[in-house]
């Protein structure tokens, strides 16, 4: 039944080796020590969650509904927008919910006045600068909040600025940045390693760049687009998005998304595939992939012209 | 990958041509592991290593053996896991004795402390990957190149335990799958040998025929066998091989000689343009339902995302139609009921049903029954006590150089590979457009730039003893002087495969595409 597999060496006579060889145990990851649990109280609710969790794992456990903006399950927390930030009992100020670890007897209130007044404010500074018609998460929170960028007039400063086109699979409106910092991680040490951009400059010219500002075809930039993954604000998108929103084409309810596996390599990465009339306008891969963690590189999120070629499509 | 402690990537370029898998090295390298990648160039995966070894092309053997040798005289060798779980280690021991660093140090143009270091870091680690692609594979000792390395795995028991294992890096999204569905010579679905008599019964039970008691032919020996006029018809469904066979002015001129040739593909690529008959296909990925096995065995499901053109059917469907015109009637294809049938005669996807792929995201085999959660490694079996099934041999190769050897008149190396933004042939991703892709160039070291007195964008005329292309030259400080780079991707502008030699691994049907002595000459354009 099972000839050595030295035999397939042999020559193209010789038997070849049947397998699957025999069934052993099946295969385990070493265990991981137990975590010790913490107890903590949040909006006067106890409970007890691993050491490690950050506040925001407590409040998503308890179903508590924490806006975040530059925070994202797969990159290492910046503290840069403060749109979670809670009340600690005994902390002079509010803290960060997405980074913030828990420790043993926290009291966290989630929705003080003082919670509201606060997220309301960095809603409406970012919303006072920056152009978030295309983030409609952000919308939400704004509604919740009662946020009213309007209320610092109309000689505020803003980021207004003309988009950046300069290459065929995507495009960068700086317009609508509010400088979460998220694409500069995916970019770097968090997913793709390339360190095509970076935040430049101090205050409110801070910006996100490349190295000296140069166009993207100058740049370092790979074109995987993990950036575009995880903007929260359409800042960066696809140029097919892009160029449809521009003629007006653009119409999520006719759009579906299906999940398939990559055509090219064989890693078998996920791809999360959104279509509108038939036609391929954006890709994406999910965040809990294990392949994934939702990035990709170029091939997979913009090499997929080829479909839908017509017969003999010279 | 990302729990181990040292990760060799041999002959691959995984940064560009495995992104995705690169980031869970680069993860590993962030927690700690060492990385040693052995290339020919100093590629951007070799950027991120602890330490290159630029190796000369097709001189792995050597490197590998005397790591083994060292491996063995530092007393690294793991002691418990050769006699518990191997056979032949005596052989291999006194086989490579005479690769001494210096030897091979002399062989593969890598310094002999690097080697020492490199078979110290992986011997003495916990856990340890040796990952590799086609620098590996695509030579005429492909198979003796994958046992050499295997060699190494077994000496030090970096197999069979989590973190800790070898790694092929599959380069197409369902070639895994393809071999596990039988599309190779000797097996059928499940990795059955169809001349084991008991297991091709089974099969001819459940399928009502009987099939022919013998293996068939790899891609090689067809090609041969166009030339000795025995194969006349040839159906060619996904492949180009009038662009991705090595000497390609050979393989047209084969493939000229059939008598009907038949081509099924989703392009009118330069194999359609030879065909009798072009059947449109639909995009198995994207417009067809179904799965794909990645790398690491997980069988994942496709699903078709957008209908496909119109007058473009699926593989399924001009399968089914075609078995209709030759008298079987095999019903209306569909391809869960396929998948099932599947499951009904290879043990090893029995436990995978469309139900259980939805909710798991997919399953690694072997899968033997529906409570079998799949196995994320192989070869655990080797570490029970007592020991399941048969040894793990260690087998005795011996180094051979390139077939396409260097001499005056073909003084330079020459190489070929994939770039990060294309894929094979380019007929699927030369469809975007890609702001990194750059005229196919021959990138050459920068010293051979001088020596050639050559500028960037200059052409050249390349000769191999096979054929000539004209391309223009590109400088990669990535090569050392010696040592040219072609891709495989663009065959209309800059055909790679003039050159190539069609010396072919008798074990595994593989040409040796990495190795080709070439000559270069300055080319006045007219």
């Amino acid at each position: 039944m099972n000839p050595s597999p030295k035999d397939a060496l042999q020559g193209l006579d010789a038997p070849v080796a049947t397998i699957p060889v025999p069934r052993g145990p099946v295969p385990q990851a070493p265990l991981r020590p137990e975590p010790h649990w913490i107890e903590i109280t949040i909006d006067g609710e106890r409970l007890t969650v691993p050491e490690g969790s950050t506040i925001l794992d407590a409040t998503r456990k308890l179903g508590i509904d924490t806006p975040t903006l530059c925070f994202l399950e797969s990159l290492t927390p910046v503290n840069a927008c403060r749109v979670c930030v809670v009340e600690l009992e005994g902390s002079r100020t509010l803290v960060p919910a997405c980074s913030r670890k828990v420790e043993p007897h926290m009291s966290i209130k989630t929705d003080s006045e003082r919670v509201r007044l606060s997220r309301r404010l960095v809603l409406e500074f970012l919303a006072s600068s920056v152009d978030l018609s295309t983030a409609p998460a952000v919308q939400a929170y704004m509604k919740r909040y009662n946020a009213d960028p309007e209320r610092f007039g109309t000689t505020r400063a803003t980021v207004a600025q003309p988009a950046k086109v300069d290459n065929d699979l995507y495009v960068r409106d700086y317009s609508k940045c509010v400088l979460c910092y998220k694409c500069v991680e995916a970019c770097g040490v968090d997913a793709q390693n390339t360190f095509a951009i970076a935040v430049a400059g101090r205050g409110f010219p801070a910006h996100i760049s490349t190295e000296f500002d140069v166009s993207l075809p100058e740049s370092a930039c790979v074109y995987c687009g993990n950036c575009i993954g995880v903007c929260p604000t359409g800042a960066l998108m696809f140029k097919s998005e892009y160029d449809m929103r521009q003629a007006g084409t653009w119409d999520e309810s006719r759009q579906t998304k299906t999940d398939t596996i990559c055509p090219y390599c064989g890693v078998g990465c996920d791809l999360t595939v959104q279509q509108q009339d038939g036609q391929i306008v954006r890709v994406t891969s999910p965040l809990d992939h294990s392949v994934t963690r939702g990035n990709l590189c170029i091939k997979g999120r913009f090499g997929w012209q080829f479909v839908q070629i017509q017969p003999a499509g010279k | 990958m990302e729990d181990t402690n040292v990760i060799l990537l041999w002959g691959s370029n995984a940064r560009e041509t495995h992104p995705i898998f690169f980031h869970h090295v680069l993860r590993g390298v962030r927690n700690g592991a060492e990385l040693y990648v052995v290339d020919p160039r100093r590629t951007s995966s070799a950027r991120w290593a602890h330490m290159w070894l630029g190796i000369d092309v097709g001189s792995d053997i050597s490197l590998a053996n005397a790591m083994g040798r060292e491996i063995i005289a530092a007393g690294l060798a793991n002691e418990k896991f050769i006699p518990h779980a191997t056979s032949g280690f005596e052989a291999y021991k006194s086989h490579v004795e005479k690769y001494t660093l210096e030897r091979a140090a002399r062989e593969t143009g890598v310094a002999a402390e690097a080697i020492r270091k490199m078979a110290h870091a992986y011997a003495s680690a916990p856990r340890a990957q040796l990952c590799w692609t086609l620098g590996i594979t695509e030579h005429h000792n492909a198979m003796d190149n994958v046992v050499a390395l295997i060699n190494l795995a077994l000496l030090t028991g970096h197999v069979g335990r989590y973190g800790s294992g070898v790694n092929p890096l599959r380069g197409q999204n369902n070639v895994q799958g393809g071999g596990d569905m039988g599309a190779i010579p000797a097996h059928l679905p499940g990795f059955q040998h169809v001349e084991n008599d008991e297991l091709r019964a089974r099969f001819e039970k459940a399928w009502g025929v009987t099939i022919p008691p013998k293996r068939g032919w790899h891609l090689s020996h067809m090609f041969d066998a166009m030339e000795r006029g025995e194969l006349a018809v040839l159906y060619v469904l996904g492949e180009n091989p009038a662009d991705s066979e090595a000497d390609r002015h050979r393989a047209l001129q084969r493939l000229g000689s059939l008598e009907f040739l038949l081509v099924q593909d989703l392009f009118y690529t330069r194999t359609a343009e030879l065909a009798d008959v072009v059947l449109p296909a639909a995009a198995g990925a994207l417009e067809s339902e179904g799965t794909v096995t990645s790398s690491e065995r997980r069988v994942q499901r496709v699903r078709r995302t957008v209908p496909p053109p119109d007058g473009v059917r699926d593989d399924l469907q001009i399968i089914f139609d075609l078995a209709r015109r030759l008298g079987h009637d095999w019903g209306t294809p569909d391809a869960e009921s396929i998948w099932n049938e599947l499951r009904s005669v290879s043990p090893m996807h029995a436990g995978m049903s469309y139900r259980r792929l939805e909710e798991m995201g997919g399953i690694q085999w072997p899968c033997y029954d529906e409570s079998h959660p799949g196995e994320m490694f192989l070869h655990g079996r080797l570490w029970n006590e007592p020991l399941i099934g048969p040894r793990a041999p260690f087998h005795v190769v011996e180094f051979e150089p390139p077939v396409d050897q260097l001499d005056e008149e073909y003084p330079i190396r020459l190489t070929t590979g994939r770039r990060l933004d294309d894929y094979n042939t380019g007929v699927q991703s030369r469809r975007y457009s890609s702001p990194l892709r750059r005229e196919e160039s021959l990138q050459l070291s920068p010293e051979d730039g001088r020596h050639y007195k050559l500028r960037e964008g200059e052409h050249v005329r390349v000769s191999s003893r096979r054929g000539s292309i004209i391309a223009p030259v590109r400088f990669d400080s990535g090569l050392r002087p010696g040592l040219a780079f072609l891709s495989v991707h663009a065959h209309d502008r800059v055909a790679t495969n003039e050159l190539t030699i069609d010396a072919v691994d008798p074990k595994s049907g593989t040409s040796e595409f990495k190795a080709t002595a070439v000559r270069i000459e300055k080319h006045e354009r007219t």
